[in-house]
């Protein structure tokens, strides 16, 4: 590839998609002046590798590099947060006790839903940002986040109930 | 379904990243069940919530600007020293290397194949018709009934055998659609196993090799034989569906 040429594709297929990075990066470091340091790794990171990209979907190639980029940051910044236990399985089926309304309103303020979010351990956060916020299936969050599809399936259920439970104040949550 | 399978499937079902089989089992669970409904409600609160993108965190524009500086300066880095560009040598072997690459790609490139797109098709078409009571139009074990029903349906005549005898008894027949054409489906039973078998003809006159395939758990076997092409699906064992293919293709008349 000409180097001309390469430059301009990235532009053109690649360099759109800072937004996207940019979230995820805010919601993988909880930072944001952190997260423009990943962004701007990522995106060098991305321009080097450019030649490997092969015409699939530029947003879901670019946010593997932003996910990988802000994973090896976490490792080796963070690492006290990346050992944070999680529960994957749904052990047992509790009396739901919280209310639609109450969470709709809840959750309808951006402050307590950022806080909220926050909140969760980081593998669950980016699946909730992957689906809900990038609007990605869950074979391409299977891709980005390398786990199997099923996986992204169970950790959407755990992410979401815990979110509810940290929304409602469910005394039972463990964090 | 229990509780504990239903509320890690809910995600799925939410997201609508479930198979339509899968899709009902859960839709039938939250209508019984007040806990799981409300988990769902709550649920899709909180997704909903969430798409509002009230949480979204765009890039700062200074950073847009600083990211593209600093991509051009590192393509400018990139780019060769000039006496790269004058020995082909020099510019032959990445060429070759990117051609390889490319070669290896295009056939990943275009996309499910027409066969991979029929396949798919015959499974949903398989699924479907036990899904929604639909099995079949014309309900009999007599091929004598079975096939005279087809004969103004479609502009071929399928061929349809019992083989009660052989331990495939037939159970009936239906019209469907596959390969951008009506076909004739031929419903066959193994002990609780239903067999789909659709025909429709051919337009290679040479008959085309078996080929058996495995997809979503459930076994398929094609041929075509006397100007006829036969797609058999089931959840059926390869075997038995083996077995099924065989009696067949020793029992369709001879080629003409």
């Amino acid at each position: 590839m000409e180097e001309k040429d390469k430059l301009a594709r990235f532009e053109q297929i690649i360099l759109p998609h800072m937004d996207a990075a940019y979230n995820l990066a805010r919601w993988l470091t909880r930072n944001e002046h952190d997260a423009e340091d990943m962004v701007q790794e990522a995106y060098l990171r991305a321009f080097k590798f450019f030649s490997t990209f092969h015409g699939m979907d530029g947003r879901a190639w670019l946010l593997t590099i932003v996910r990988n980029t802000c994973y090896t940051w976490l490792h080796q910044n963070r690492a006290n947060e990346m050992t944070t236990m999680f529960d994957e399985e749904i052990h047992s089926v509790d009396t739901d006790t919280s209310n639609p309304a109450t969470l709709a309103m809840r959750s309808a303020d951006h402050q307590i839903l950022t806080r909220a979010l926050d909140e969760l351990p980081v593998e669950f956060r980016e699946v909730v940002v992957l689906r809900d916020l990038e609007g990605f299936s869950y074979k391409e969050i299977a891709g980005i986040a390398n786990i199997p599809t099923g996986t992204v399936m169970s950790r959407l259920a755990r992410a979401r109930e815990r979110l509810k439970n940290i929304l409602c104040g469910h005394p039972k949550e463990k964090l | 379904m229990d509780c504990k399978n239903a509320q890690t499937l809910i995600a799925g079902y939410l997201d609508q990243e479930l198979d339509p089989v899968r899709s009902s089992e859960i839709e039938d669970h939250l209508h019984e069940c007040v806990a799981c409904s409300k988990v769902y409600e709550n649920h899709q609160v909180l997704s909903a919530a969430l798409k509002t993108g009230s949480v979204y965190s765009n890039a700062p524009a200074d950073l847009q600007k600083r990211i593209q500086r600093s991509v051009r300066q590192a393509a400018k880095a990139e780019s060769p020293p000039r006496w790269l560009s004058w020995s082909w040598a020099r510019m032959a072997a990445p060429m070759a290397a990117a051609a390889i690459v490319l070669l290896t790609l295009v056939p990943f490139l275009r996309g499910p194949s027409t066969e991979e797109i029929l396949t798919r098709e015959v499974v949903s078409s398989h699924v479907r018709s036990l899904m929604a009571n639909h099995l079949a139009d014309i309900p009999s074990s007599d091929q004598h009934t079975v096939k005279p029903w087809f004969s103004g349906k479609l502009d071929f005549s399928p061929p349809v055998q019992d083989m009660a005898n052989q331990g495939f008894p037939l159970v009936g027949g239906r019209l469907d659609y596959l390969n951008n054409q009506p076909v004739a489906a031929l419903v066959y039973q193994r002990d609780k196993h239903l067999i789909n078998l659709f025909i429709w003809p051919s337009d290679k006159s040479a008959p085309a090799e078996v080929a058996r395939l495995t997809r979503q758990g459930y076994n398929l076997i094609h041929w075509s034989r006397s100007g006829m092409n036969f797609w058999a699906v089931s959840d059926l064992e390869e075997r038995q569906l083996e077995e099924f293919a065989q009696l067949l293709k020793n029992q369709s008349p001879p080629p003409q």
